[in-house]
């Protein structure tokens, strides 16, 4: 079946403008951390053409291109969206803008916002001003996060706000933050409030938390006494939806990180890596043992079969297709399978990719990157608290 | 395109899913004619429902009488017969032996695609040598004789042989065993002589056939497309046979699944239903993952495979090792978790275990297609 005309014809104006926008050094692969543009009050570009791609894509909308254009989007339907992805993919362009408030707090504001809120926090986010980071989960509060008691005083027309978060990502780099709050101690699920306040108000302090990988993306985040406004002015409230419903807004959040964990396993062009881990155990003057190659060819049929259920999902998505737990079965095999993949790229690497911080390695990439990706099947949601929604909003198993 | 089934598509798999669950169901089917020891193997009053539903013809062109629907189409039906055990030659006449009449001349066409349409005919195919798919290497000899060919050699795995008016067999006319080249296919009758069927009931309830061929003397005009240009015709026939088997492992796995759910949420052990038990939740809800992302890669492997993609190939391999570990995983979870009644003939799950097991080596099982995918990725 063929695309429509209009379609054909967006692919081709679309496919002229990258080719005249997007500079050569953009259609590289992000390998440092500095590859990636994130936004924000204090950012600084790390190239001219990392600049000037940003620039170009904020200036088109593109920065979140399926977004509304008054909200600073591009107002692509679906289908548009699809195919600038693909033809973004098919030159190996990066995205020009990455950021938690593209991921997360736009699409719970596009959801549960008010017009107000949506014409000033996403026109900010989509134009990269302002960096948001995520304070969800407490010391206290991992899998079973409606347990979490950071406790904000309602002061009248502002709420004081006490308690700890953790894993908060990036929160040392961030400017503001979207954070769940109790509000009402009496009331479990119906006793939160999604609040959205500055970092850097008072009262504020971040502590990053070492990993195993020996990077630092996550943060203890403090509160002593934070102060949190009601209001920012008309029709722009500092809470998301309703007061002591911000569970609501939460679960359809989680639901948005599953699908981006899940996508985190890569797309079509990097699925599969047989040939790739050859290519690797060459260089370093070996050949794939039998049983790893054997490995491997498992592997990159999984890769491949769930490369089309992420093709698939999206498509299903798009026309409310999908059952509404389905993120749930993406993430759990999303983040198994690429777990996987780099078990399997240190097997092929062998004793070059134990090294820590040589220059060969990239500063210990291999090595970095694998203890990493054990953390995708905890963070948004562990595997087995996945396998739990499967089995009973899916599969309609009873309660233990 | 949209990796799910169109408005007509959704259509068809209401009604052949409808179909196959009143008239294809296993007490009707499977077990009647098991039971009965059918030397058939299969129904043939519902093989001639499959005709008048319109499935038999559903890959042939409609300048030939068919419907010129696409494997998407095929396997929705194929899915269903995987679902409910539904024994018939679909696969190897409508799907397989259909695809290889595509290339054949007019006179072949018109010889044998109305018995196709019709369900009066059944086909089969006979590719494999050996108790291993192995396709690469064609052992089988045709050699010139007068005007036509004498075929010497030995077929195994020729499934649903025994009913077949005619069976299209994959023979070397030059080189040697493991060459690209110098394969023909040829069409041979059932009654041809110096031929001699062995029919052996599989696990599963099948039968499939040992063939020897002892000079059987075939006319020019039984060659299916050129004399040694058959490669390219077998490469479809296989494409369509795996994409295919892969689309009735999908349908296995289901059936088993739903089997098994519907029990988890039944049986009551310990004074709690079983279903409440996570460890058996959790290996449930893996176990509807593979199975989604197996209908994924199946659909795609489908839907390349009907834009004659080059990409088909290995998708196609992709799709029919993926189907074959998944429905392994059903079948064999199914089994364990029913327990005790798991093991006994009167339920059905082991009924599931057996055609899974005899689909998995139809058209190469999980190891010979996760190694070509290594192949075809240049690894």
């Amino acid at each position: 079946m063929s695309e429509t005309a209009e379609l054909e014809s967006f692919r081709q104006e679309t496919r002229s403008w990258l080719e005249a926008n997007c500079p050569p050094e953009m259609r590289q692969p992000a390998i440092e951390e500095e590859d990636v543009f994130w936004g924000g009050r204090n950012t600084e570009f790390a190239s001219d053409a990392q600049k000037a791609w940003f620039e170009v894509c904020r200036d088109k909308g593109y920065t979140v291109p399926a977004w509304p254009t008054d909200y600073g989007g591009a107002g692509l339907n679906p289908e548009q969206a699809k195919i600038l992805r693909q033809e973004m993919n098919q030159i190996g362009a990066r995205p020009p803008l990455s950021s938690f408030g593209i991921w997360m707090l736009g699409p719970a504001l596009l959801q549960f916002g008010t017009e107000g809120q949506k014409q000033h926090f996403l026109n900010e986010i989509a134009r990269g001003e302002v960096r948001w980071c995520q304070g969800y989960s407490e010391p206290g509060s991992g899998s079973d996060l409606v347990s979490m008691q950071t406790f904000g005083e309602d002061k009248g027309d502002h709420w004081t706000v006490n308690g700890q978060k953790i894993w908060t990502s990036y929160a040392d780099k961030a400017d503001w933050i979207f954070c769940l709050v109790r509000t009402d101690k009496g009331n479990k699920y119906q006793g939160i409030t999604f609040m959205l306040f500055d970092m850097h108000g008072g009262g504020v302090t971040t502590k990053p938390i070492k990993l195993i990988s020996g990077n630092s993306p996550f943060c203890e985040t403090f509160f002593d006494d934070a102060i949190v406004p009601k209001s920012y002015g008309d029709d722009c409230p500092g809470y998301v939806g309703e007061i002591n419903r911000g569970w609501d807004v939460a679960k359809y959040l989680l639901g948005h990180e599953r699908e981006m964990i899940s996508g985190a396993g890569g797309g079509d062009r990097t699925a599969a890596i047989g040939a790739l881990m050859k290519l690797h155990v060459a260089k370093e003057g070996g050949e794939l043992d039998p049983l790893l190659r054997a490995e491997l060819a498992m592997f990159d049929v999984d890769a491949l079969a769930y490369s089309a259920m992420g093709e698939k999902f999206l498509d299903e998505v798009k026309v409310g297709k999908a059952h509404p737990a389905q993120p749930n079965m993406m993430k759990y095999a999303g983040t198994e399978l690429n777990k996987r993949r780099h078990e399997l790229m240190m097997s092929a690497g062998g004793s070059r990719s134990l090294e820590w911080d040589s220059d060969e390695t990239g500063g210990g990439k291999p090595s970095r990157n694998w203890l990493r990706t054990k953390a995708n099947s905890i963070e948004g949601g562990t595997s087995e608290v996945m396998l739990n929604v499967i089995s009973k909003r899916i599969l309609g198993l009873p309660d233990a | 395109m949209p990796l799910y089934h169109d408005e007509d598509q959704a259509m068809l798999a209401d009604t052949a899913g409808q179909f196959m669950a009143d008239e294809g169901a296993i007490a009707k089917q499977l077990r009647h004619f098991r039971d009965r020891d059918c030397p058939d193997g299969f129904g043939n009053a519902l093989w001639s429902q499959f005709a008048e539903m319109g499935f038999t013809g559903m890959l042939v062109a409609e300048e030939d009488g068919g419907l010129g629907m696409g494997h998407v189409e095929a396997g929705i039906v194929l899915e269903e017969i995987g679902r409910n055990l539904t024994p018939s030659p679909f696969l190897t006449s409508s799907i397989v032996t259909a695809t290889a009449l595509a290339s054949a001349d007019a006179n072949l066409r018109e010889r044998y695609l109305p018995g196709l349409i019709s369900g009066e005919s059944v086909f089969a195919v006979a590719i494999d040598e050996g108790a291993k798919h192995r396709p690469e290497r064609i052992g089988t000899k045709a050699e010139r004789s007068g005007n036509g060919f004498k075929l010497s050699g030995k077929k195994d795995f020729v499934v649903q042989a025994v009913a077949a008016d005619m069976i299209v067999v994959a023979a070397r006319t030059s080189g040697s065993d493991a060459d690209e080249d110098g394969i023909t296919l040829f069409a041979v009758p059932k009654d041809a002589a110096k031929m001699d069927q062995d029919p052996v009931r599989l696990v599963d309830s099948s039968i499939a056939s040992h063939i020897t061929f002892d000079g059987v003397e075939l006319d020019g005009d039984a060659v299916i497309g050129e004399v040694d240009g058959g490669r390219a015709i077998l490469n479809k026939m296989l494409m369509a046979g795996r994409v295919g088997s892969a689309a009735e492992g999908v349908g296995v796995a289901r059936g088993a699944m739903d089997l098994t759910v519907e029990y988890l949420r039944q049986r009551k052990q310990f004074g709690k239903l079983i279903g409440q038990f996570q460890a058996l939740q959790h290996r449930a809800a893996h176990l509807y993952s593979e199975v989604e992302i197996t209908r994924a890669a199946v659909i795609k492997a489908q839907q390349l495979l009907d834009a004659d993609s080059e990409k088909a190939d290995l998708m196609t391999s992709v799709a029919k090792a993926k189907s074959a570990k998944t429905a392994a995983l059903a079948v064999r979870e199914g089994v364990q978790m029913h327990g005790g009644i798991g093991m006994t003939d009167e339920y059905d799950i082991g009924l599931y275990m057996k055609r899974d097991r005899a689909l998995q080596e139809f058209m190469g099982d999980a190891n010979y297609h996760a190694n070509r995918v290594a192949e075809l990725s240049g690894y």
